[in-house]
């Protein structure tokens, strides 16, 4: 984003990135460098995925995006807005769940929602118990909103901590590892409402460490990794960024992977009748040809998709592991 | 619907201001929320309970032991002599059961409420919700302030109320001697009672923003509820130690017994105001530590 952009955004009109950061990093006390010069758009309307493994920085990101903790330097801003000095202005219309749900077990789950909703000064009392109501229906939890929040299973704690997130028409959600716990059914229900709030035009910011999770609600992504940013950008092109991979069934595996290996396929694998590897530079048309002409039976010929994992890994290349 | 106008709201001059014009009273709705959480914690009852249960127990043993007709009371201790008093009149237990629970059970209870209110919601991790929601660090921390401020007053009434109860229950009721020897009306002891309750409240003030501040300092509730009790202690317990008396008009507990100046005639001022600036100085110079503290503080619970 170049000057003029920033300060059409300091005059108020709804800015083209609910969240920009430039620089932004945390040093924890213990001298543990969390996030490191992090530059992080997010479009407005869309569902960023926030992708990494344990430990890459997701929940400091966003505690410093939520005014929690302060950056050792850098800047951040939500909705226009520089964080964390316009928390009061800016957080009444971003609903939150930081690392998991946190309740008051000793009150019920609708007591909990009170208290939280009691607790923004721009929530209007007069429909908080409709508000309330709504938000706890929206995720399922009628039933269960007078059972003390102590007695909930994880699932409800959850689901509860989302409410809490949705009391309120908000503009950006933050949603941190939301399905956690939860039971397939219930992940299913929170894609479906991630993609319901989106279509609203709410933006959603959902971090993760599930892939296929990203993949199959996000328009946007970034990858982290040791409190770096990896990639960023549209689901689909960081996808396409990773090659596919050529697929080739035949009864004739031995001379196919032969053929395939001269035709320049890398990390050719053999499985059964399967025969897979890294597409070459060159048309692959010519490949099929060559396999064809080498007197090898093909039943099947395909380029599989890359998917975000594949795209992972080519970019960290590694697994998804732990950074110690 | 609703959520468009949302959308559309930011093209209002400020784009923060989100939809609809909030009242500024919307912004009590946190304390009233605090002051209700706190009395629903079953702690809290527990506390009030032991603390009612005080009176109860003094006026019971007073009883028994002056059953053969005897005038009850060990005479000789220095401390205010309102037990001795007590079977000629039921309001002198409001004063004992206040000097009984002055030195310990009222701080301690207060501690506890105090050490527990910012600490206890870090350890739950209810902070980072409330301060998202956004509750506001310094709107947060007064409310906080002023609902460990209600509960000096609540604990000290429950202490005074149970203490009427029983002695008027137990006791006879009618005009008193003040300490000076003169006498007063059942009608102004009961205003006395009253003027004692609350400055016994406002002794209470210390300690209140003392724990408050050990609050801001840790992610534990029950380790800034321990560490509060634990200052209670050792500073009644130096405040017993001779060589340390240049500093002990400093200690917030010093002047807490100044109370029962209330019941002289004419009223002994001059360590009633002492206790009460001491209280302000301990209530400003914590309060304004807390605050900068918390203000400044990374949440990351
Ligand atoms: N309060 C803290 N003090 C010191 N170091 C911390 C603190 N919180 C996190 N860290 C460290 O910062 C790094 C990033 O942690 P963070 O919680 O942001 O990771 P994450 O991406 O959210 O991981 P996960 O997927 O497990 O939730 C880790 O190495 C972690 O050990
Ligand atoms: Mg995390």
């Amino acid at each position: 984003m170049d000057e003029p952009s920033a300060t059409e955004q300091d005059s108020g009109d709804a800015p083209a990135h609910v969240i920009a950061t430039r620089g932004l990093t945390k040093r924890y006390r213990g001298g543990q460098l969390a996030v490191d010069g992090l530059d992080l758009t997010v479009p407005a309307g869309s569902v960023f995925g926030f992708l990494g493994p344990n430990g890459s920085g997701k929940t400091t990101t966003i505690r410093m995006l939520m005014g929690l903790i302060e950056p050792t330097s850098g800047t951040a801003r939500v909705l226009g807005r520089p964080m964390p000095r316009a928390t009061r202005a800016v957080l009444p219309q971003v609903g939150a769940l930081i690392e998991g749900p946190a309740l008051y077990g000793f009150l019920s789950g609708r007591d909990n929602l009170l208290r939280y909703d009691a607790a923004d000064p721009t929530a209007d009392p007069r429909t908080r118990r409709a508000r309330v109501a709504a938000a706890l229906d929206r995720v399922g939890l009628t039933a269960a909103a007078g059972k003390k929040a102590r007695a909930y299973s994880l699932g409800m704690k959850q689901r509860l901590g989302l409410a809490a997130a949705l009391l309120q028409p908000r503009r950006l959600l933050v949603l941190d590892e939301p399905t956690n716990g939860l039971d397939p059914q219930g992940m299913r229900e929170i894609r479906a409402l991630i993609r319901e709030l989106a279509s609203d035009g709410t933006t959603v910011f959902l971090s993760s460490h599930l892939l296929d999770e990203i993949e199959q609600v996000c328009t946007h992504a970034a990858v982290m990794a040791q409190g770096r940013l990896i990639t960023q950008g549209a689901v689909a092109d960081l996808a396409a960024g990773a090659r596919g991979r050529l697929v080739v069934t035949t009864p004739d595996a031995g001379e196919a992977a032969r053929v395939l290996k001269e035709q320049g396929v890398g990390d050719v694998t053999v499985d059964g009748d399967r025969v897979t590897g890294e597409p070459p530079a060159q048309d692959l048309a010519e490949v099929n040809a060559a396999l064809v002409t080498a007197g090898v039976r093909v039943r099947g010929f395909t380029l599989e998709r890359a998917s975000l994992e594949d795209a992972f890994v080519a970019l960290t290349g590694e697994g998804f592991d732990v950074a110690g | 619907m609703s959520r468009a106008e949302a959308l559309q709201a930011p093209a209002a001059p400020d784009a923060a201001a989100g939809p609809g014009r909030p009242n500024p009273l919307w912004t009590f709705g946190l304390l009233r929320s605090e002051l209700v959480t706190t009395v629903r914690r079953w702690r809290t009852l527990a506390l009030l309970g032991v603390l009612a249960a005080v009176p109860v127990l003094v006026g019971i043993a007073v009883k028994i032991e002056t059953r053969g007709g005897s005038t009850a009371g060990p005479s000789g201790g220095d401390g205010p002599a309102f037990i001795a008093q007590i079977t000629n009149n039921g309001l002198f237990l409001v004063f004992t059961a206040l000097a009984a629970t002055l030195p310990f059970f009222l701080p301690m209870a207060v501690g506890v409420i105090a050490g527990d209110a910012i600490a206890g919601e870090a350890g739950a991790g209810t902070l980072r919700y409330l301060l998202v929601a956004p509750a506001g660090r310094t709107r947060l921390l007064l409310t906080k302030y002023t609902t460990v401020m209600a509960f000096c007053v609540l604990a000290t009434l429950v202490v005074a109320v149970s203490a009427l109860i029983v002695g008027a229950l137990l006791f006879p009721l009618g005009d008193l001697t003040t300490i000076s020897g003169t006498r007063i009306s059942f009608a102004e002891g009961l205003g006395r009672a009253l003027l004692i309750a609350l400055v016994v409240a406002a002794s209470l003030v210390g300690i209140a923003a003392l724990g408050l501040f050990v609050s801001t300092l840790t992610n534990s509730g029950i380790a800034a509820m321990a560490t509060t009790v634990g200052l209670l202690i050792t500073v009644q317990i130096l405040d017993q130690i001779p060589q340390l008396h240049a500093l002990q008009p400093y200690f917030f507990s010093h002047y807490w017994l100044s109370f029962a100046d209330l019941m002289r005639d004419p009223v002994y001022w001059d360590d009633l105001v002492r206790n009460l600036g001491l209280q302000a100085l301990y209530a400003a110079v914590f309060g304004s530590a807390a605050w900068a503290r918390f203000t400044t503080k990374d949440i990351s619970a």
